[in-house]
């Protein structure tokens, strides 16, 4: 096999809460390989953004290793991981607060350029911006307008510029569409999709809806409580679901015919428990329809359940 | 399912004015919902679907915000004639709201039972002595699933899907007759989603009330309403029951476009088919069909005049030329 472009052991970063250790990422290993795309599926607070921020070094990890290329990201010194924000970069999830307002479209686009120093002579930036507008289909006439009088698409499209215009091999797409319109959202969808083939881009692409992600990605890991509970080719964890937290997922969606109609919603019960200082044991249990007493105690492990299925439940393997 | 009407819309129109220009949010909107039905108001960003919603309770921001044509007839009244005592009456007793943001529709400073107490106060029409009225509070806490020992707890104190079941308890404590939903799922995650909605359902058959569902998502709409309404440019461009919208093969180009730009849990479809082009800006409307500069089926007519609504059955109704001539409609 060759080497992954991107992949994490036992990531962990735990924040300090006056109440104690939240574990927001917790034991995570995942790998992406160039052009390709894993998804992080998960509901909110499930640390999949703190997942994403730490693997762009937004967020100091507070232990594991990510190796980059096969160079472990986290021993690097300032410099070098200086140097790394033009192999990777991050499209936020809010296209309204991640731009900066008093700047002009041009000058958003331009800024990685300039501070990572790709460029240096006036008209060959302009050049390179005109030509990332175009690539995401901005308009030349917006050159000089402001984030504030565009919509969501168009400036989501600021967003994905300014993360190309370095040239990365790995971007983090932090919730890029779910702050637009499901029209706009299939158009950025699209797009990302296209950059991906003529670029060989690899995302890591974090959403709450499951739906998109089926669309997007090539492997998709669920996330429960800063842990992955399970990680599958995309086709196979949408046909061959095995941990209850994902099969819960999957059901609680709406689908936009007249099948389910007269069916109730299936709903799993509760809300997610406190992510500061979890007890061990599954951190699912709770609120899992097939939890026995061994769940709380036992230890977290994924378990190999075909080609590169992992699951963290031993009680839906058996 | 009694057919009577319980609230009819006719022909509304809202603008907003400012300084720099006249914002046509509602453009000749007509709706009709009948005693315990759920309609649901599909559409996207800017459709004119919350402006519509906050027409009918009077709601509309106070200088900005006008009626400038139109009816909206609750058993029979218009409540645009009303004054505003009479209309203070109606809020909240027999027409309510739910809103989108469960996060800022609750006043931080207020315990939840307060919070709920505060519209059984207002509208104590039976004189309840205030024993009965927190008797009443904790019951509607219950109904919703909340214990109803943390009536005592600000909203801080609560997740995001019980603070949505809060605003859901005030809007039920008087037991309308109608309630209005505004996106009451969106801000909220899929599996708390699911709750949510079960529980409205639910309730609704308990208390026989009548729903209007504004949403942009096409899923809730399939399994909550029986009628739907899309909305585009303030208009509604097609409306019909939920089986015309789904099983239907006829629909509104712009219909026809949302569902292709889903996409969809059970295919693998490498590319999504999304309608070009953006929502027009209510200030400059285009003439003719509001939809013709992304409608991949327009003609020359569309550009200069606006479609007439073609009946497909005596439910469906769809606001395009296209079904003009052609009785099967089957294009």
């Amino acid at each position: 096999m060759t080497q992954p472009l991107i992949e994490t052991r036992n990531l962990k970063k735990y924040f300090r809460t006056p109440y104690g250790s939240l574990h927001a990422v917790d034991d995570i290993n995942i790998k992406i390989n160039r052009g390709e795309t894993l998804g992080v599926v998960g509901e909110s607070g499930c640390g999949k953004s703190t997942l994403g921020h730490v693997l762009v070094k937004l967020l100091d990890a507070t232990d594991g290793e990510i190796y980059f290329e096969g160079r472990d990201i986290l021993k690097l010194d300032k410099r070098r991981s200086k140097e790394l924000r033009t192999e990777m970069q991050i499209i936020f999830q809010d296209p309204y607060t991640s731009l900066n307002p008093r700047m002009t479209v041009a000058q958003i686009i331009a800024e990685p350029i300039h501070a990572n120093k790709i460029l240096r002579r006036k008209n060959e930036i302009t050049k390179r911006v005109l030509e990332l507008m175009d690539v995401v289909g901005l308009s030349e006439r917006l050159f000089h307008t402001y984030p504030h009088e565009l919509d969501g698409g168009r400036r989501q499209r600021i967003g994905i510029a300014r993360a190309l215009a370095v040239n990365p091999k790995f971007i983090v797409c932090d919730e890029p569409v779910s702050a637009l319109d499901v029209s706009i959202q299939a158009q950025i969808l699209n797009l990302l999709m296209d950059l991906q083939e003529s670029m060989g881009i690899a995302y890591l692409f974090i959403t709450h809806d499951l739906s998109v992600v089926r669309h997007i990605s090539d492997e998709i890991a669920v996330m429960y409580l800063g842990q992955c509970v399970e990680r599958a080719p995309a086709r196979e964890l949408f046909e061959n679901p095995l941990h209850p937290y994902t099969k819960a997922l999957l059901k609680a969606i709406p689908e936009p015919n007249m099948k389910g109609r007269d069916t109730p919603f299936e709903t799993i019960q509760g809300e997610p428990i406190s992510p500061i200082d979890p007890s061990p044991g599954c951190r699912f249990a709770a609120r899992c329809e097939y939890a026995a007493e061994l769940c709380a105690t036992e230890e977290y492990a994924l378990n190999e359940v075909g080609p590169n299925h992992v699951v963290a439940c031993s009680r839906c393997i058996r | 399912m009694s057919d009577q009407k319980l609230l009819e819309i006719k022909n509304l129109r809202v603008v907003y004015e400012t300084d720099e220009a006249v914002a046509k949010a509602v453009n000749g909107v007509s709706l009709t919902l009948n005693k315990r039905e759920v309609l649901g108001i599909l559409g996207e960003t800017g459709a004119g679907k919350t402006t519509t919603a906050l027409s009918i309770l009077r709601l509309l921001p106070q200088y900005t915000g006008k009626v400038t044509e139109g009816e909206i007839l609750y058993n029979g009244k218009d409540l645009l004639k009303l004054s505003s005592g009479e209309m203070q009456a109606i809020r909240g007793e027999m027409i309510s709201m739910i809103f989108q943001d469960p996060m800022s529709s609750l006043n931080p400073v207020m315990t939840v039972g307060d919070q709920i107490k505060e519209a059984l106060f207002y509208h104590n029409e039976s004189k309840y002595s205030s024993e009965r009225i927190r008797q009443r509070v904790d019951e509607i806490l219950e109904l919703v699933g909340i214990p109803s020992a943390r009536k005592n707890n600000y909203p801080h104190q609560f997740s995001g899907g019980m603070k949505q079941r809060i605003v859901i308890a005030i809007a039920l404590a008087c037991d309308p007759e109608l309630l209005i939903a505004d996106e009451p799922t969106t801000a909220l995650d899929v599996t708390i989603q699911a709750q949510v909605l079960r529980m409205m359902k639910e309730l609704k058959e308990k208390t026989g009330a009548s729903m209007i569902l504004i949403t942009h998502d096409l899923g809730i709409v399939a399994k909550m309403c029986d009628n739907v309404a899309v909305m585009y440019a303030g208009e509604i461009i097609e409306s019909g029951s939920v089986w015309d919208i789904f099983e239907n093969k006829a629909h509104h180009p712009y219909t026809n476009g949302l569902f292709a730009s889903l996409p969809n849990l059970n295919i693998d479809s490498k590319r999504l088919n999304p309608i070009g082009g953006l929502m027009p800006d209510p200030a400059h409307l285009p003439p003719g069909c509001k939809f013709h500069p992304r409608c991949p089926r327009r003609s020359d007519v569309c550009k200069i005049e606006a479609p007439e609504v073609f009946a497909m059955s005596p439910t469906h109704r769809i606001k395009c030329r296209l079904f003009g001539e052609k009785e099967d409609g089957l294009l």
